[in-house]
């Protein structure tokens, strides 16, 4: 990664990357809404239908995917009450990069243990050796 | 306005001065939905993802039966209503932002606005319709 430029506050630092993770992580989010609306909707075609593309959200691939996006919504979601507290908050602009590093540590607090229990039931039946 | 002459104080414009027509405050509106949308979002989207993803087995347990019983409370039924038109509201209003941002051409920009708020109105009035004709006896 190229380095800040000397003297800029912005560019190239925590505030422009946490604002491009936010548009990427939005997009990203936006996509998986409109296409989940669609397969819940299969509640109205059958059941048979609806069970059939669940069944596709338990394989190992799209169960490590739904942890993705878990991880996507989360940082949207602190970053954007970051973005809260930035413009309504007075102190809000000065502490914006210790409110960061705050953010990532909760990331990570809820990710770990988050991807322990998504994950559980698949690596129990790719690894696991119950009957 | 002549960049030649820097002394020509009096005739530069005022800067702030408004550009003719009518201003209208839609932007602030528009910005403001954000951050209210965004906080009812935080607790509802969560939420929904931690009850279906972690609760209880996760995702395992999800079947049509697991929605026909969540469905039948008209408590869920609202939460995931006012999660379907928040959620799409919010998000398209962030992809119009962005498209604002970098289609440069007004033709590009037009259709790709409207392509966005046309699907956007179908998924909303799709997920609407599920929610409230939702009927657990089809089959």
């Amino acid at each position: 990664m190229a380095t800040a430029p000397v003297g800029t506050l912005y560019r190239g630092r925590e505030g422009m990357w946490s604002w491009v993770a936010q548009r990427i992580t939005g997009i990203a989010v936006f996509f998986f809404l409109y296409v989940h609306v669609l397969d819940t909707a299969l509640v109205r075609v059958s059941p048979e239908a609806y069970d059939i593309v669940i069944a596709t959200y338990k394989t190992p691939i799209v169960n490590l995917l739904e942890v993705g996006l878990v991880g996507a919504v989360l940082y949207h979601a602190l970053n954007g009450l970051r973005v809260i507290a930035v413009d309504f908050w007075a102190k809000g602009p000065r502490y914006q990069r210790q409110m960061l590093w705050v953010l990532v540590g909760v990331w990570l607090a809820v990710m770990i243990p988050g991807t322990y229990f998504m994950m559980i039931h698949t690596v129990e039946a790719l690894f696991g050796s119950t009957p | 306005m002549s960049i030649t002459s820097p002394r020509s104080g009096p005739s530069l414009e005022s800067p702030r001065s408004r550009r003719g027509g009518q201003r209208s405050n839609y932007e602030l509106y528009a910005w403001l939905f954000m951050r209210v949308s965004g906080i009812v979002l935080v607790f509802l989207v969560l939420g929904h993802l931690f009850i279906m993803n972690v609760l209880d087995g996760g995702v395992q347990r999800i079947n049509f039966a697991f929605v026909a019983g969540r469905w039948a409370s008209p408590f869920w039924q609202i939460w995931d209503l006012l999660m379907l038109w928040l959620a799409m509201l919010h998000g398209t209003n962030g992809l119009r932002t962005i498209i604002n941002d970098y289609a440069e051409r007004d033709q590009t920009r037009f259709w790709m606005k409207m392509l966005l708020y046309v699907s956007s109105a179908f998924i909303i009035i799709l997920g609407t319709l599920v929610i409230f004709t939702f009927d657990p006896n089809i089959g």
